[in-house]
């Protein structure tokens, strides 16, 4: 038996297909992300688990119970929004201990209850501060420890990462991912930024204009994308011609041929950036003019390769 | 009716506002000239605030001719004390029913999302009403529920007679009813910046922990709506307190008002001897409103004690 699970969920808002056919389940403990670009039905998906949006039809399931009717005080889905949602009149460890308190637990078992959830976040020093004078990151931290707190049946996450600065963004996914495998607590995270789903999910659940496009593991989402849509938004990818038709192959797929003159495809170097241990190599192709971008061990780039010079290409065979 | 000022109510955006800066802001004076900026203001609250109140407090407290107690005294005893607890009672009944009632109001339309045009068409309609006032409105209810007014008459046809019934226009009930047309619109203005500062992830947020939907308003709501319920009490209670045409109108200038008792000194119908208990209920009126927002300040400054 899954913890949630959609049958065949839709949802439009007037003329808009927001969500077609919505069907996926998550199994006990599991993490798994809804990937795609804004408008895509990710998050009226979540809201529509978490009991803020109706459904035109079919069902969800917690177990084996439909909640579909259930209001959303009544589901008990610990959620965390992208940002500000701390109660601002009430400290933190308030704020953590409200669903506990909402429900009846009495005060010192709530307040003990709040302070391990607030040491399960790493926070439990600044139990008696307001939220506006903690930073971003630990509000999305205390937020997390709120949703946690009540022990829910499932997690759901809406962009919880977004409004953070790059740094604190890999710290918090960091924290997310070892709350959901420390607590095992089934996880839905929507976000649109594929490298945050690549790392942080068991499965990733691909959108677009309120359809699935696939469900996979991250690694089997990258490395067989299911249609040319999760192809180009998950990782980059190069089109290339072979024939008569044209073949996909990622940046990192493709070899440099400097005395290849053999190679499969050639063409002008246009670009050349160094990013550490990569560089990422332009390449305007000779017989179609289309571009395309080579991902090479920056240590393996021979002295040949510049700007302007003509090079050859292949496929990695691997 | 008094202005008594624009009361910052609602939430600032935490993120700032942007920091492309006005043309007002690009021009900025050496820093040794900068306090010339505030002579104005000083001067604005010097010459109509500052100076008229020193000199009314002057006039009030100086020594009765062939009388044994004070102005001040005489000005809070008898009659003159029952005409300020009927008028702080008429202030605080109007003050009350206003905020609960327009707050009702303000939440009920904000929670209708169409027609479109209705919420703009109810902010226009309470900015009028809440400014309407003095002979225009009382004249307004004298013809509606006047002893002769076209609904008393109506009521009258299917049998209960208002007057019979004990109510009149001009007695207490009718004040408050009249004070309660400018009274709730103003608490609408009031609270509609207020209910659009509670973020909708704050009740969702609640909604997920658990919290049904009076736990929400109970723990998180009210909590958080306090400051501005709490200005528009004092705001809707001094604009009672000091109105003055519209009660003077209803009543016909019977009213047992302070604010007409001091018209009765204005117009120069002096007792012998008296001539100074005009300014004492003035001074005494002043006196009331400090210490009404001394408490306002007391209390808010508790109630916003999270936002420190």
């Amino acid at each position: 038996m899954s913890a949630l699970e959609f049958v065949n969920v839709s949802k439009s808002f007037g003329d808009v297909n927001a969500l077609s056919n919505f069907t996926i389940a998550l199994e006990q403990g599991e993490l798994v992300s809804l990937l795609g670009p804004s408008g895509c039905g990710k998050t009226t998906a979540l809201r529509i688990a978490a009991g803020f949006e109706t459904s035109d039809t079919g069902s969800i399931l917690l177990g084996s119970t439909n909640i579909i009717g259930l209001p959303a005080h009544q589901r008990r889905m610990g959620m965390v929004f992208q940002s500000y949602s701390l109660f601002p009149h009430l400290n933190i460890r308030d704020n953590v201990a409200f669903g506990l308190k909402v429900g009846g637990v009495p005060g010192d078992v709530r307040k003990k209850r709040a302070e391990e959830m607030l040491d399960l976040v790493r926070l439990s020093d600044l139990g008696h501060r307001m939220p506006h004078q903690i930073s971003g990151g630990q509000q999305q931290r205390v937020a997390l420890a709120r949703a946690l707190a009540t022990e829910p049946h499932v997690l759901l996450l809406d962009e919880p990462l977004s409004a953070l600065d790059a740094k604190i963004r890999v710290e918090v996914r960091d924290e997310i991912r070892r709350l959901n495998r420390d607590l095992g607590v089934t996880t839905m995270f929507v976000t649109h930024d594929q490298d945050e789903a690549m790392s942080i999910s068991d499965r990733i659940c691909v959108m677009d204009n309120g359809v699935i496009e696939q469900i996979g593991s991250p690694r089997n989402v990258y490395n067989n994308p299911a249609t040319s849509f999760v192809a180009h938004f998950v990782g980059s990818i190069n089109s290339l011609p072979r024939g008569n038709t044209r073949v996909l192959i990622r940046p990192e797929n493709l070899v440099l041929a400097t005395h290849d003159e053999s190679a499969q495809w050639r063409g002008a170097v246009t670009d050349i950036t160094f990013v550490g241990a990569f560089t990422k190599i332009a390449v305007v192709l000779d017989n179609d003019k289309s571009s395309v971008s080579v991902l090479a061990i920056s240590s393996q780039i021979d002295h040949n390769i510049a700007i302007g010079k003509n090079i050859g290409i292949n496929e990695e065979i691997r | 009716m008094a202005r008594t000022g624009i009361l910052s109510l609602g939430q600032s955006d935490p993120k700032g506002g942007s920091h492309t800066r006005t043309p007002l802001q690009r021009f900025q004076l050496p820093v040794k000239f900068k306090p010339i900026g505030l002579v104005p203001f000083f001067g604005f609250v010097g010459l109509f605030l500052v100076w008229p109140a020193i000199s009314l407090f002057r006039l009030a407290i100086q020594p009765t001719k062939n009388s044994d107690i004070s102005a001040m005294r005489e000005a809070i005893t008898g009659d003159y004390l029952d005409s300020f607890i009927y008028t702080i009672k008429l202030s605080l009944l109007t003050a009350l029913l206003g905020v609960l009632l327009g707050s009702l109001l303000a939440a009920s339309v904000l929670r209708i999302e169409r027609p479109k045009w209705f919420r703009n068409f109810m902010t226009s309609f309470a900015g009028v009403a809440a400014n309407l006032g003095g002979i225009p409105l009382a004249f307004a209810f004298i013809a509606a529920l006047g002893t002769q007014g076209l609904i008393t008459k109506m009521i009258d046809y299917f049998g209960v007679n208002l007057s019979d019934a004990g109510f009149r226009i001009s007695n207490f009930a009718g004040i408050t009813i009249v004070y309660l047309y400018f009274q709730i619109p103003l608490m609408f203005l009031i609270m509609v910046p207020a209910f659009n500062g509670l973020r909708a992830s704050w009740s969702e947020s609640a909604a997920s922990l658990g919290a049904a939907p009076w736990q929400y308003w109970r723990y998180v709501g009210l909590p958080l709506l306090t400051p501005a319920l709490l200005g528009g009490f004092l705001l809707l209670f001094s604009n009672a307190f000091s109105a003055y045409a519209t009660a003077y109108a209803l009543s016909s200038g019977g009213a047992r008002l302070v604010p007409v008792q001091i018209r009765f000194f204005l117009q120069g119908n002096t007792i012998t001897g008296k001539d100074n208990l005009g300014y004492a209920l003035a001074a005494w009126m002043i006196i009331i409103m400090l210490i009404t927002m001394t408490g306002y300040l007391f209390v808010r400054r508790r109630a916003e004690k999270w936002q420190q």
